[in-house]
């Protein structure tokens, strides 16, 4: 690993109006590697996600240390946090459907990332445009530059919505569940492409998904988060050395295709794992 | 090909529904003459006539025919334009209608400009505060504005801004040395004021318009206000408003280009639709301010019984709002990529 992009120490994220906090005690460095955060629904995998973008109005933010590169994000106002997002750091969105603006063409939704944060002209930004569109596998990019996003297939969405957020180049993309609202079939075609573009580029990716095989398969390390807190973090090929019994539990409520025909491990959860992280 | 061809269609389709929603329409405006309780014949002839007299004018009007032939023959005559003679003025309906119309329309333009000016940003204002205190205080506007009854606050509006600081003319559509002083090329007053260079009565009517208009267009921003919040919360919660923020685009960007970009085409057809009630709902301003316009002379008429009339006055404001149907339907196809 080399200097890390990240580093975050003892993160904890209030919601306003909530009694407890969604994200409590969260420490991990990234470098320029691929780290998946796994987690069962509301264990606050997204909300880190948000938190290092700053995008949780009305959150209360705390931690150690928040640092990416040279920059104190938590020191960060939202003026200087305008400079970051989109150009340092972006974010891939779940599913497609919702994320692109209906009511506008594919390609100008990929252009603004361009003329938001270069001073180019309108036509500088199309052809950027045009050349992410065939970097992310596009084959007609000028065609599918006018299109809009309910003219296309969830799957090309995706790959436009790759394009937008790594035109800029950042440092470090997050991808919130990125093929969670994907067909099978183009799953993995979507996160080859998108694997490919971040290790040429060398981006820091963090995965966020409640996919265990995925992130395992596709990961460097991995993040197992619990009610807020990481529980574990192993490598991606010492699955099997799990030491945490949620990570057992995640592992063993698997199914497997050729495997013994006895239902499923029920997952246990326990109070006190959300206290103290084992020694 | 076939785009054109489904467009045709389509076009044809509306067409179809436009007739069929006239057709009814006319039914409906026919029954209303009917079943009202003025008889059109005493409304001619007068208290005092003979019964020959009343009986031939019964006949005149083909009242004695059976029903649907009295109804087809109404329909040809709306189809070829003929609307009847007024009791009151002798004059054909229909121009008398489009002698008071200019004034409406005045009233009511200058309103909608007033209404949209003032509801759209209050709604995006509240939207973007939601249930802040801002979000209330623009609750409380524009319930002010909904629930006062209109001819009230233009009484108390009269005596407020007219008779204690006479900021405004008071009623009717200018000062009364004025009338008359300015040749009516167009009707509408602003207009011939200036085509006669005539500045002093220009300022006259601009002077007694903006107090009806300002009061029928806080009453008409409730609405827009209400419809443009709801709408621009609708946007705020997509994911795709999200996306915007982690492109770096700022708060105000967002919400400017992404939602309020998204919302125009609904934000016309509310407000060409409060245009068309202002058309033909200005009625009680309209008494109050003595100004002589459509609803005026729908009120005028309905009391004397001059069925002609009110039963033209009637179908004019259905097909105005047909006609604001129709135009928002084609701005939708226009705007909404969705619907191509």
């Amino acid at each position: 690993m080399t200097d890390p992009i990240l580093e975050v120490s003892n993160l904890s994220i209030r919601y306003p109006g909530a009694s407890s906090e969604a994200v409590r005690g969260v420490s991990f460095t990234l470098g320029r590697e691929r780290l998946g955060v796994v987690g069962e629904s509301g264990s606050g995998k997204s909300t880190v996600g948000r938190a290092l973008l700053k995008l949780l109005p009305g959150a209360r933010i705390t931690a150690d240390r928040l640092r990416f590169e040279d920059l104190d994000l938590l020191a960060l106002s939202e003026a200087e946090m305008l400079k970051v997002r989109g150009r340092r750091m972006s974010m891939i969105l779940q599913d497609p459907k919702f994320s692109l603006n209906p009511i506008q063409r594919v390609g100008s939704q990929v252009a603004e990332t361009c003329l938001r944060h270069f001073p180019v002209s309108r036509a500088e930004a199309k052809a950027k445009t045009l050349e992410m569109l065939a970097a992310v596998n596009i084959r007609d990019p000028e065609r599918v530059h006018d299109l809009y996003p309910h003219e296309i297939s969830g799957g090309m969405g995706q790959r436009v919505m790759i394009a937008m957020m790594l035109l800029a180049d950042p440092d470090l993309v997050i991808a919130d569940e990125p093929t969670s609202a994907l067909d099978v079939t183009v799953r993995l075609q979507v996160l080859n492409i998108l694997d490919g573009l971040v290790r040429d580029r060398g981006i820091g990716l963090i995965m966020i998904s409640h996919d265990l095989n995925l992130v395992r398969n596709f990961c460097d390390r991995v993040l197992i988060m619990y009610a807020g807190r990481v529980v574990e973090t192993l490598k991606a090929g010492e699955f099997d050395k799990a030491q945490h019994p949620y990570t057992r539990g995640l592992l063993a409520a698997q199914p497997r295709i050729g495997g013994p025909r006895k239902p499923l491990a029920v997952l246990d959860r326990r109070p006190e794992w959300t206290e103290e992280l084992p020694a | 090909m076939s785009t054109g061809r489904r467009r045709l269609r389509r076009a044809a389709g509306q067409l179809a529904s436009v007739a069929i929603t006239l057709l009814g329409l006319l039914v409906l405006t026919f029954f209303i003459g009917r079943m009202m309780p003025a008889d059109p014949v005493r409304a001619i002839v007068g208290e005092d006539a003979t019964p020959e007299t009343y009986d031939m004018v019964h006949a005149q009007l083909g009242l004695d025919r059976p029903l649907w032939a009295q109804f087809l023959r109404y329909m040809g005559d709306v189809l070829t334009g003929n609307f009847g003679q007024s009791i009151r003025t002798g004059q054909p309906v229909i121009q008398d209608i489009l002698h008071v119309m200019p004034a409406t329309i005045e009233l009511a333009t200058f309103a909608i400009v007033i209404g949209a000016g003032l509801g759209i940003p209050l709604g995006v204002l509240a939207a973007v505060n939601r249930d802040r205190w801002i979000d209330h205080a623009v609750r409380v506007f524009s319930l002010f504005g909904h629930s006062m009854p209109i001819f009230w606050t233009g009484m108390i509006g009269l005596l407020v801004f007219y008779a204690w600081l006479g900021w405004v003319g008071g009623s009717g559509r200018m000062d009364y040395f004025y009338i008359g002083m300015v040749p009516g090329r167009t009707g509408f007053l602003l207009i011939d004021s200036l085509l006669a260079g005539r500045w002093e009565v220009f300022r006259s009517a601009v002077n007694h318009l903006i107090l009806p208009a300002a009061l029928l267009g806080y009453s008409a921003s409730a609405y827009i206000t209400r419809m443009t919040r709801s709408f621009m919360l609708d946007q705020l919660n997509q994911e795709y408003m999200t996306t915007a923020r982690v492109k770096g685009l700022s708060r105000g960007q967002t919400i400017w280009r992404h939602a309020f970009g998204n919302i125009r085409v609904q934000l016309v057809t509310i407000v060409a639709l409060s245009y068309g009630a202002l058309l033909e709902g200005a009625v009680l301003i309209e008494t109050v301010f003595a100004w002589p316009g459509f609803g005026q002379y729908l009120t005028n008429n309905l009391v004397i019984g001059d069925m002609n009339a009110v039963m033209t006055c009637v179908l004019i404001v259905g097909v105005i709002f047909i006609l604001l149907n129709l135009l928002s339907d084609v701005l939708y196809r226009l705007f909404d990529p969705r619907t191509k």
